[in-house]
């Protein structure tokens, strides 16, 4: 276990941001078109929704890739074992997260017959027929992931401004190291 | 002299299997679907209620005479939420133009199995000429016409207002129509 690296890669650093920037603004925009009336803002904000939500699903694939390929550092081991076990687990769901969420959000979007054009350019694939009812199911299933995810993030963004505040670990510096 | 007898012949014999005029619609098998374009996105619908009248007869095809009217707010624009939208005042205004309809002024023949139709379209009380090419293929008893056409939205005043921005929804709208006709 001692070849664990003691820093992130700065491709790791700057996955983790691109990804986590894109992320908050897919969310609240995903939140804000859904209640308004139909119109043309309503059709550009669902357009872009879908395009920056695809160019997540594909960064968070090469994430997984990077991932797969470069072991993160340890956590310290002044952290509890239950602590380590939550920020493993956080993060292990975060990944999933970060790939289903998007995914079921392109399913969806077949499933109501939008085909997804990414950039009003490249044509995807339907994943699944039209069919109303599991469209509306893949939406329901949607909104729910989004806000597990948004629930998750939420416990460790602010897991890791306890770290730099109160344990003062230099956990945070490890994913801002300018911080350091 | 033997050679124009065959011919007279052979003509004879083509003509009864050509000489049927199409004019009894089967509605149950016709559709009327259009493709709309929005943000890029081709987003499929339908018209479920119309009526098609026709008169063809492959033969003389210059005769025929064709013509629909078309039930606006039995559209199936894509999503419910569309749909609620499309019969509304900015779009096709159902409650003041609650038809569409179309009758032929000509119809010519443009080699082969192949036809165009034209005539006066109305729309949300808006009268335009379009023409529309065809084809024509006997299968069975029926005779079946395919054509394919893109309309303009704007002329027809279809989706106005904000709506008239076709960087969101396209101008043009493909229209297919597919009818099945028995003969008379
Ligand atoms: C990580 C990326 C994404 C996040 C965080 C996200 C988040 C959200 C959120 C919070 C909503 C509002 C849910 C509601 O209140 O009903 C939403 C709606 C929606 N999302 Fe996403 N989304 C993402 C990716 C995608 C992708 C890739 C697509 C499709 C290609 C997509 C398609 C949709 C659609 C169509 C809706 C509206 C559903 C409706 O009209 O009920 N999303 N999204
Ligand atoms: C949508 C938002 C976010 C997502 C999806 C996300 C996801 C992740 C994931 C999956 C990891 C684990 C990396 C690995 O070891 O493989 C990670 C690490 C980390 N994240 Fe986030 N994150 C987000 C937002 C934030 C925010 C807002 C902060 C800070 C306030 C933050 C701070 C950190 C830190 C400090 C680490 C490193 C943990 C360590 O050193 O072990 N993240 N993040």
């Amino acid at each position: 276990m001692n070849e664990t690296p003691a820093h992130y890669t700065r491709t790791a650093i700057a996955l983790h941001w691109v990804l986590a920037l894109m992320i908050f603004i897919a969310f609240p925009v995903g939140l804000y078109m859904v209640d308004l009336r139909l119109s043309p803002e309503k059709l550009q904000l669902y357009s872009w929704h879908k395009w920056a939500g695809i160019a997540i699903l594909v960064l968070a694939l090469i994430r997984l890739l990077w991932r797969a390929t470069h072991r993160p550092p340890a956590l310290p081991a002044s952290m509890k074992r239950i602590e380590q076990i939550a920020a493993h687990a956080a993060h292990h769901l975060l990944y999933v997260l970060m790939i289903a969420v998007p995914l079921v959000g392109w399913m969806m979007s077949s499933a109501k017959g939008f085909p997804v054009v990414w950039f009003g350019l490249v044509p995807l694939p339907d994943l699944v027929s039209k069919n109303k009812e599991l469209g509306d199911l893949l939406g329901e299933v949607h909104e729910l992931l989004a806000w597990g995810m948004a629930l998750i993030v939420i416990a460790h963004a602010a897991a890791a401004i306890k770290h730099h505040f109160l344990a003062r670990d230099g956990i945070l510096a490890r994913m801002l190291p300018f911080l350091k | 002299m033997k050679r124009l007898m065959t011919a007279f012949v052979a003509a004879a014999l083509a003509m009864p299997a050509t000489a049927v005029e199409y004019g009894t619609v089967d509605h149950a098998k016709s559709s009327l679907s259009f493709t709309s374009k929005q943000m890029g996105v081709p987003v499929d619908g339908k018209f479920s209620k119309f009526k098609v009248t026709l008169s063809f007869d492959p033969a003389k095809p210059q005769a025929a005479v064709a013509g629909f009217d078309l039930d606006v707010a039995s559209i199936d624009a894509g999503s419910q939420e569309a749909n609620d939208e499309v019969v509304g005042k900015q779009w096709f205004n159902v409650k003041q133009f609650p038809t569409a309809s179309f009758k032929s002024s000509s119809v010519k023949a443009l080699g082969g199995n192949r036809f165009e139709v034209s005539g006066p379209l109305t729309i949300k009380g808006k009268t335009l000429n379009i023409s529309a090419p065809f084809t024509y293929k006997a299968d069975g008893k029926n005779g079946v016409f395919d054509g394919a056409f893109v309309l303009k939205r704007l002329p027809y005043g279809i989706g106005e207002g904000p709506w008239a921005d076709t960087s969101t929804v396209a101008d043009e709208i493909q229209i297919k129509f597919h009818i099945v006709a028995a003969a008379k």
